[in-house]
This record gives structure tokens, C-alpha cells and sequence, in this order.
């Protein structure tokens, strides 16, 4: 193990010394060149640092929104996974994860071009945005790509080996993540070419992650306890913390997706709290109805739901349709968490897949339904503003991230296992990962 | 000398408190626990999983007296924690073989008050 760590590291290391060494020789006629037609806008600049900064404060958020729903000696491991997450993935981007997400290259995946930020400067980039400094442009993606593997850790919770999860996430975010990133967004993605509208992350984001997590939980199999009592959470206080940072920090994933402080990004912040209070209602509702109480935990996985499944379309949508994007998010994220999940006896922990991947999958196809020129005009109109077309492009959208992230995942979970193993013993998970992997604990008992 | 052991409702907890000051029973010491008797504890629902038989949150308490105290915190408690309905909890009565004073070292009844 601890020499498949180094490699690791040393894989990530070495080429930055080398890009480092170029760094500045290319850098200067690029920038000069570009800055001869884009203009750095300060209004746009500081909503897009400021948006990078909120989206940042979502991985922390989910950290919480997660620790508070595993059993109290697991809750460490949950913001040890989160908080280790934020910092080898910002490492990880700067290195070559941008540079494979958004550098030109091929329709599969970006070139290496932009290792270590080589000709990523403080210009513009009128490709991705005319108006944001490139660099500005980099970092809010990179919050993205920071989130999305530790939406996965819902999945695993509470059995999962820390170094193999390390691995894991290194490698997924390598070569499940940036392509899946480049396909849609980067210059040269088929996906992209194809039309597929994604404002903030349906595909790249949550249908990724979600389909991603159904695979972990797949493969690692069942908590010990899944099958004879639920686990109750230990603390949905921290869940609704973690909730309320996560509903916060979605205001920069969508609002700042239209990479200006415009129109654009109003009415796509005004869709985001739209679909995401109307999803925390109707779950709230359909608990009442169905439970006999609203209950807490219903209500912020409604609001995660509404808010996950409104990300694709936040920048294409208008206010109604966002309502309704909201509320069929909860209902159909309800039934594979309470129904499917209970059918087919599969122990995705937190609902990584039963909250992110099906609102994930609903919110990208709504997207090809309520899609409207009159919000965007350089987005497109979807189905019921009589263009069909719109949504047979989300649907094979959809279907390539599903295959690609169910296999890519199979096969990198799978090579984790054999060589690090994903699982740990049946003792240490009796004992907790909180003292097992990290020689610590949560909460002490006595003074 | 008795220990006392009573199970009761955690919201009766500062009334059962009021009856034992007004008996002159001053010692006693508190716990949370976790338990259930005929309610059969209660059901909590996560995500749609329901789970049955819970167990609910009870006071329990424990106070040592001498034997002529004995009858005077039973009917406190009782006074204290009754409201008529299932689940008011359970009084025990244990016999207490010794008792100690850690701060002189006195033993006996004179150490319980």
C-alpha cells in the first residue's frame, strides 16, 4: 500500500516540476494575443471568485449534510474523506486535471497542454469566458471537480478503506471526471458539439457521481447491519447544517455558471431556490401524507434533490418550469430511495445514487423539455417550445455519462480492490472507521 | 438502609425533584437512559425506513436512604411522576449493605444523610 501511495504522489509531482520549468516562456505572447479581443470585467471577475468561494464551501457542507447520517463512530471518517477531497483535488487540478477537463484535445478528453497551469494566465480565455480572467475561469472549476468524487462517499459511508478511497478518488477524478467534464464543456467534447445543454453539472456532476455511487455500493456490498436495522443518524442537526451550507453554496455552482454578473446568472439563482424550495415541500408533504409526520431529514433531501436536479437547467429554464423541475425531483427521488432501494437491497448509505443520480437524470432531461430561448438565447428551446430535437440530445447525453461512469467506475473500483481492497475488516467496521483509520474520535465520552 | 431506583418520564423529572425537597430527601443522582416497558417504544422513520420498538428516553434515578425514609420518597416519586397513564415508569427498592462517606471515612446511616 504505502508504495502504491508514492506512486502516486511521485505521478503527481514530477510532470509539475517540468511544466513549472516552461511555465514562463510560453505564458507572455498567449496572453498578449488574447488580450487584444477580451476585456476583464471587474463586476463579472469578483461574482465568479466569489462564486468559486461559495461552491468551495459546499464540499465542507456536504461533509456535514453526510457526517450527521452515519452512526457517531463513522462521523470522522465522513469529514476526513470531504475535507481530504478538497485539498488532493485542488492539488490534482492545477497539476493536469484542468488541463485534461478544458485544454484543447480530442472529443474524448482535453490535451496536456495546460499542465501545471502552463498558458492558463490571468487573461481572458474568450473560448470559456471573454469577460473572467482565465485563471478565474480555472478555480471555479475547480470547486467543481472537488465535490463531485465526495458526492460518491455517500455511497461507501462507514466501510470503506481511507487509503483505498484515496486511490479511488485520485484515479476516478483522472479518468472518469475530466472526461466526462471535457465531453460536455471543454472545446473539442462531442457532447458539447453535439448541443447538449448542462448549465452547471446534471451530466458532468450528478448523473456522474450518482451513477458512480451506485457502483461502489454495488461492488463493496452491504453494511453489516443493513439488512436486519436501519442506522439512524446520529446527529440530523449537523445533516441540516450541512444542508443549509449546501443550499447556500448552490447559489455560485448555478448563479455562477453563467461566468458573469448578469441577467443570466439572476434568473439561474432565482431557479435554483425556486426548484430547490419546492422539492424540500413536496418530500416534506409526501412524508405527511404517507409517514403520518413532515420529517427533518425529508425535508433536506427534498432541497438537495430540487437543487441537484435544476442544476442543468438553471441557465435554460424559467420559474415555472424550475417549480415543477422541483417537485417531480422529490417525488421520483422519494420512490428510488424509500421503494427501489428497499426492492433491490442495495446499501447506497446516504443516497448518493437515490438523491444525486436520479435528479441528476430528471433534471438533464427536464432540461430538454422546458428548455427556453426566451431565458437564453445562446442556450436552446426544448421540447414543449417545439423543438424535439433538444431532447433527444439530453437523452444521449444522458445515456453516454451513464455507460461511461458505470463502466469507467466498475473497472477502477474493481483494480482498487484488488490491490489496495476497498473494504475493511469486519471488526474494525464493528469498532468504527472513526478510530480504526484515523486513531481519533468524534466525541468523547468522558471529560 | 435502601437503594431506591426509580424509571421515570425525563418531563417529570423536575416535579418528582420538588416532592423529594418537600420529603427532606436531598441525595440523589440522575441518569438518561434508554428504555421501554409496555408502550413498546416508539417508530422512527428515515428516508421511508421505518423502524419500530425504539427505545424511548427515561430519567432514572437512584437515592439511598435510611429505612424511615423509605416510605416518604416512594410516595414523592409516586407523587411526582404519576399521571395516570402508561408509561409513568417503575419504583425498585434494593437493600443497601453498606455506604461510605469518602470525604471522612463514616460508615452506616449516618453516612446516607
Amino acid at each position: 500500500m504505502k508504495r502504491l501511495l508514492t506512486v502516486v504522489v511521485l505521478g503527481v509531482c514530477l510532470p509539475a516540476v517540468v511544466a513549472f520549468a516552461q511555465d514562463s516562456t510560453v505564458q507572455q505572447p498567449v496572453q498578449m494575443a488574447m488580450a487584444a479581443v477580451a476585456k476583464i470585467d471587474s463586476g463579472d471577475t469578483s461574482w465568479v471568485l466569489i462564486s468559486s468561494a461559495l461552491v468551495m464551501l459546499m464540499t465542507p457542507g456536504l461533509a456535514f449534510f453526510y457526517g450527521g447520517l452515519v452512526r457517531r463512530k463513522n462521523y470522522l471518517n465522513v469529514l476526513m474523506q470531504c475535507m481530504i477531497i478538497l485539498a488532493a483535488l485542488s492539488v490534482q487540478w492545477v497539476l493536469f486535471g484542468y488541463s485534461l477537463s478544458f485544454a484543447p484535445g480530442n472529443w474524448f478528453i482535453g490535451g496536456l497542454q495546460w499542465f501545471g497551469l502552463n498558458g492558463v494566465g490571468l487573461e481572458p480565455y474568450p473560448d470559456y469566458s471573454a469577460t473572467i480572467p482565465h485563471q478565474a475561469f480555472m478555480i471555479f472549476q475547480a470547486m467543481f471537480a472537488i465535490i463531485t468524487p465526495a458526492l460518491i462517499i455517500g455511497a461507501f459511508a462507514e466501510r470503506m478503506k481511507f487509503s483505498a478511497f484515496l486511490v479511488f478518488t485520485l484515479l476516478w477524478a483522472t479518468f472518469v471526471y475530466d472526461p466526462v467534464a471535457h465531453w460536455v464543456w471543454g472545446i473539442g467534447g462531442w457532447l458539447r458539439n453535439l448541443g447538449a445543454l448542462d448549465f452547471a453539472g446534471g451530466t458532468v456532476v450528478h448523473i456522474n457521481a450518482g451513477f458512480a455511487a451506485l457502483v461502489t455500493a454495488l461492488v463493496i456490498g452491504k453494511r453489516k447491519s443493513f439488512e436486519t436495522h436501519p442506522v439512524p443518524p446520529h446527529s440530523l442537526p449537523f445533516s441540516v447544517l450541512g444542508a443549509g451550507l449546501l443550499w447556500f453554496g448552490w447559489f455560485g455552482f448555478n448563479a455562477g455558471s453563467a461566468l458573469g454578473a448578469n441577467g443570466l446568472a439572476t434568473n439561474a439563482f432565482v431557479v435554483t431556490n425556486t426548484a430547490g424550495a419546492a422539492a424540500a415541500i413536496t418530500w416534506a408533504l409526501i412524508d405527511w401524507k404517507l409517514n403520518g409526520n413532515p420529517t427533518m431529514l425529508g425535508t433536506i433531501s427534498g432541497a438537495v434533490a430540487g437543487l441537484a436536479a435544476i442544476t442543468p437547467a438553471a441557465g435554460f429554464v424559467g420559474v415555472e418550469a424550475a417549480l415543477i423541475i422541483g417537485i417531480v425531483a422529490s417525488i421520483l427521488c422519494f420512490i428510488a430511495v424509500s421503494y427501489i432501494k428497499q426492492t433491490f437491497k442495495y446499501d447506497d448509505s446516504l443516497d448518493a445514487f437515490g438523491v444525486h443520480g436520479i435528479s441528476g437524470f430528471w433534471g438533464t432531461v427536464a432540461t430538454g423539455l422546458f428548455a427556453t430561448k426566451a431565458v437564453n438565447p445562446a442556450g436552446s428551446n426544448g421540447l414543449f417550445f417545439g423543438n424535439p430535437k433538444q431532447l433527444i440530445i439530453q437523452l444521449i447525453a444522458v445515456a453516454a455519462t451513464i455507460v461511461y461512469t458505470f463502466i469507467g467506475t466498475w473497472i477502477l473500483f474493481k483494480l482498487v480492490d484488488v490491490f489496495v481492497g476497498v473494504r475493511v475488516g469486519e471488526k474494525d467496521e464493528a469498532m468504527g472507521l472513526d478510530l480504526t483509520q484515523h486513531n481519533e474520535r468524534a466525541y468523547t465520552m468522558l471529560e | 438502609m435502601k437503594l431506591i431506583i426509580a424509571i421515570i418520564q425525563p418531563h417529570r423529572l423536575e416535579q418528582v425533584k420538588e416532592q423529594l425537597y418537600k420529603a427532606e430527601v436531598n441525595l440523589i443522582t440522575v441518569n438518561e437512559v434508554l428504555g421501554h416497558g409496555r408502550q413498546k417504544g416508539v417508530t422512527e422513520v428515515y428516508r421511508g425506513f421505518r423502524e419500530t420498538g425504539n427505545l424511548l428516553r427515561k430519567i432514572r434515578l437512584e437515592i439511598a436512604v435510611n429505612d424511615n425514609f423509605v416510605k416518604s420518597t416512594i410516595d414523592a416519586i409516586i407523587k411526582g411522576a404519576q399521571s395516570g397513564e402508561t408509561g409513568d415508569g417503575k419504583i425498585f427498592v434494593l437493600p443497601l449493605e453498606e455506604c461510605i462517606r469518602i470525604r471522612t471515612g463514616e460508615r452506616g446511616g449516618v453516612a446516607i444523610g
